[in-house]
């Protein structure tokens, strides 16, 4: 157990190394100068050498990359080209915003999708379990900003029921929080649910083979009985599986919706931010994305072992 | 059976939670009570609030005339008009300003607006901004304190543009206490002040009430950034925003006009230029550029490509502007002439890259020039530069491209883009560079005369192609007056709006 951990730590420090030395070379192959989108068309040339030394840019690449690594270190983010603002306390707030997305969707996904799934496994053979299978498969089909978009036009601009984007800190106001989270969330977490909705089905038509689950019944438990002592527990081991994949997917997903809803948080960050050669914000964000991704299948992976005793004795 | 029951009841308790916590969050959507404060919906944020370093319209469309004010301001059609200034007068030799100031101004800071204040702001343009722009303060050779509400202003020469840069963000009023924090504390005269800005979401404006002059109909205007036309769009027709301002989407404009919302079709200093290498072949010939000019059905192409939106002109001059001459005759819809004079320049059947920024009008005009390029022989292949990094990098500061297509924004920049051979479009300025000299010397008449030759000598050479003045679509409620439509300098003006009763 103890052994599996430290191999996934190093694991997690490789990847975060080698991700960083490749958003940092990327982003300085790629064309546009800093210097020029940040000062504009009617910059001076001094003004643009002025500019490309005060924020290092004019500095060989491998001392810039050392500097930021540096930074990165000590939780140090470095300056925003464009807004000249910290990055490191911008960036909590961002992700904060995500993760609220992200875990608000992950939520609704489970709350749809464990009894969706069950219910099309144990009715698989009848009319219900095809219906539900069905609908899975156009769910996962449907990409989120498209659901995004005709939330916005059916419950938004329709029915006037929710805004159609922006954000309200929790914090600030929990009603106008809440208005705004809906259909983001719905629109993440809708197809998360078809995705995980199909795995759940999967999941419980193996269990229902097993010899268990015969056991159970035999032992006077009912057919939802033995599946609720005894096959869910298993079923979840595949289940946790796909939920940090798809942690990871629906992190991706927010990129998109927030930019749909207007929301600020990570994904709207990065997108401005390339757009404006904004180089570190870039950089910052990506890291972040990074680290989350391997930090879920770092949890994934504890939580694996932890639900499969097997994999706890294999490892010890 | 009874398991089977049980599961389905799960799925519906599941179903019925979400519907409840749906329907009591939309409970509570905003009432419609009398209001005093307007949302207003923009694409393109700015990056911070600092315009005297960071570039772009962006900054100076939300804070000039709002919170920062100038000597004078630009009125709705073109016009200098007073402000800060009540009143001044000229020299003979048109190269000294005497300006008497409006009495009881303050800074949002509660300092006083005075002479000082005029003089630290000059010089400051001179000395501390970064943007290019800050030339045109080079003009000014000196500024004297006269007294606290008098001031006057040396120039080096008569120069008459530069009372009407005085109108824009160079002109912009500052106080020395007031500057630490420009990027996201911005002090002026004007009758907001800056509540709040969250980066990435909105600009929160509220009312001064120790404003020195007629205080503004509103509380408060929240400045709302939307990724694109369609999501403002979205945001209008569900009642988040009360406004949209510069409208990227014509073709989304037709159905607010059916409903219950009114449109503004006002006019700006932005023209969509159809821009050709000078410096290159093949359009280092003038009739290669001229063949372009008459291949293309210019009207066509606006009603195609912004829905008919927007004024056709035949020069890069808005009609706003006191040298705008109707050229738009100049070179007709002729796609035989042509043909006639690629034939003669030898350049039948050439291919050239377009370089099309992505950006929505650029995409709109691009696929129809190309086709009516097609037409007469020219063939013309997209290349998509993503706009601004790459487009800048390659079009605007490398030079490497044959054609492009921009929407040149500021006011008054025919002189920027064609009196200097080192732009990007690489005009060959030695026969109007003197006339243009002495026309900023000039009369006020010169001034007109001179302008309006160069720009027929340009006109002339086909230097670059004016598809059409882009229009400045507003969508708004139906109770909302006062909005001004016209973006006849960067400044989006909120300060006349308010609610009917």
């Amino acid at each position: 157990m103890l052994r599996r951990i430290l191999v996934s730590l190093g694991q997690f420090a490789i990847t975060v190394l080698v991700a960083t030395m490749i958003v940092f070379l990327l982003l300085r192959v790629m064309p546009g100068d800093p210097a020029v989108v940040a000062l504009g068309i009617n910059a001076t040339p001094d003004a643009l050498d002025a500019w490309r030394h005060e924020h290092g840019t004019d500095r060989p690449l491998w001392l810039q990359y050392l500097e930021w690594m540096g930074g990165l270190v000590t939780g140090d983010f470095g300056t925003s080209y464009v807004t000249s603002q910290e990055l490191t306390p911008l960036i909590a707030d961002r992700v904060q915003v995500t993760l609220i997305l992200v875990g608000c969707a992950m939520l609704l996904a489970l709350v749809i999708a464990v009894p969706i799934g069950t219910l099309a496994a144990v009715r698989h053979r009848d009319a219900a379990g095809a219906v539900l299978s069905g609908a899975s498969q156009i769910g996962v089909a449907i990409p989120n900003f498209l659901v995004g978009v005709l939330l916005i036009a059916f419950f938004s601009v329709r029915l006037g029921w929710f805004p159609s984007g922006g954000w309200v800190a929790p914090a600030e106001d929990v009603g106008a929080f809440l208005q705004r989270l809906v259909l983001p969330v719905i629109a993440l977490g809708s197809v998360q649910a078809a995705i995980i909705t199909r795995y759940v089905r999967s999941a419980v038509l193996e269990i229902m083979r097993e010899d268990f689950l015969r056991t159970g019944r035999a032992k006077g438990l009912t057919f939802g009985g033995a599946l609720v002592r005894h096959g869910l527990r298993n079923a979840g081991v595949p289940v946790i599986t796909i939920v940090g994949v798809q942690l990871a997917a629906l992190l991706i997903g927010a990129v998109v919706i927030e930019r749909v809803f207007a929301i600020p948080g990570l994904g709207s960050l990065l997108v401005d931010s390339v757009a404006n050669r904004d180089l570190l914000a870039v950089q910052a964000v990506v890291v972040v994305l990074v680290l989350l991704v391997v930090l879920l299948n770092l949890i994934v992976d504890v939580v694996y072992a932890l639900v499969d005793p097997r994999l706890r004795r294999e490892a010890a | 059976m009874t398991a089977h029951r049980r599961i389905v009841r799960t799925v519906a308790l599941a179903a019925a939670s979400t519907l409840a916590l749906a329907g009591c969050t939309a409970g509570s959507t905003s009432d419609d009570e009398a209001k005093t404060g307007v949302v207003v919906g923009l694409t393109g944020e700015p990056a911070n609030l600092d315009f005297t370093t960071t570039a772009g319209s962006a900054i100076p469309q939300v804070l000039m005339n709002n919170v920062y004010e100038g000597l004078v301001k630009i009125d709705q059609e073109g016009r200098i008009q007073p402000l800060l200034a009540t009143d001044w007068q000229v020299s003979d030799d048109r190269t000294t300003y005497v300006f008497e100031l409006a009495d009881g101004v303050t800074f949002s800071n509660g300092d006083e607006f005075t002479a000082d204040d005029v003089a630290f702001s000059i010089d400051r343009v001179k000395n501390d901004w970064t943007l290019s722009l800050k030339a045109q303060m080079d003009v000014v050779d000196r500024v004297e304190v006269v007294s606290d509400t008098e001031v006057r202003v040396v120039l080096g020469r008569p120069s008459n543009s530069w009372l009407f840069a005085m109108g824009t963000s160079v002109g912009a009023m500052f106080s020395e206490g007031g500057v630490d924090a420009l990027a996201t504390d911005p002090v002026g005269t004007g009758p907001f002040t800056v509540e709040e800005f969250v980066q990435g979401d909105r600009i929160e404006l509220a009312a001064r009430d120790d404003y020195w002059g007629e205080a503004p109909g509103i509380e408060s205007a929240t400045v709302r950034y939307f990724a694109d036309a369609v999501a403002q769009t979205n945001a209008l027709r569900a009642g988040d925003i009360d406004m949209a301002w510069n409208m990227q989407a014509p073709d989304l404009v037709s159905q607010f006009e059916a409903e219950d919302f009114q449109v503004i079709d006002g006019t700006s200093t932005g023209e969509i230029l159809l821009s050709m290498n000078n410096r290159v072949a093949p359009f280092d010939d003038v009739r290669v550029r001229q063949a372009v000019a008459y291949a293309l059905d210019r009207q066509a192409i606006l009603d195609a490509a912004w829905g008919g939106y927007g004024t056709l002109i035949g020069a890069m001059v808005p009609p706003t502007d006191p040298y705008y001459e109707d050229l738009t005759g100049e070179y007709p819809y002729d796609p035989e002439r042509a043909k006639a004079l690629l034939a003669e320049a030898g350049a039948e059947g050439v291919s050239v890259t377009f370089d099309v920024p992505t950006r929505p009008y650029a995409n709109a005009v691009s696929e129809i020039v190309v086709d009516q390029l097609a037409a007469v022989g020219i063939d013309a292949t997209i290349r998509s530069a993503e706009f601004p990094a790459v487009w800048l990098d390659r079009v605007f500061t490398k030079h490497d491209f044959e054609m492009s297509v921009i929407l040149a924004t500021e006011a008054r920049d025919f002189a920027t883009v064609f009196n200097d051979p080192d732009y990007y479009i690489g005009y060959d300025n030695t026969r109007i560079a003197p006339i243009i000299a002495a026309a900023d010397q000039g009369t006020e008449e010169e001034f007109v005369d001179g302008m309006k030759e160069a720009v027929r000598i340009v006109t002339e050479d086909a230097a670059a192609v004016p598809l059409f003045l882009f229009p400045n679509l507003v969508v708004a409620d139906a109770g909302l007056t006062g909005i001004a439509g016209n973006a006849v300098t960067e400044s989006m003006d909120l300060t006349g709006l308010s609610w009917a009763d």
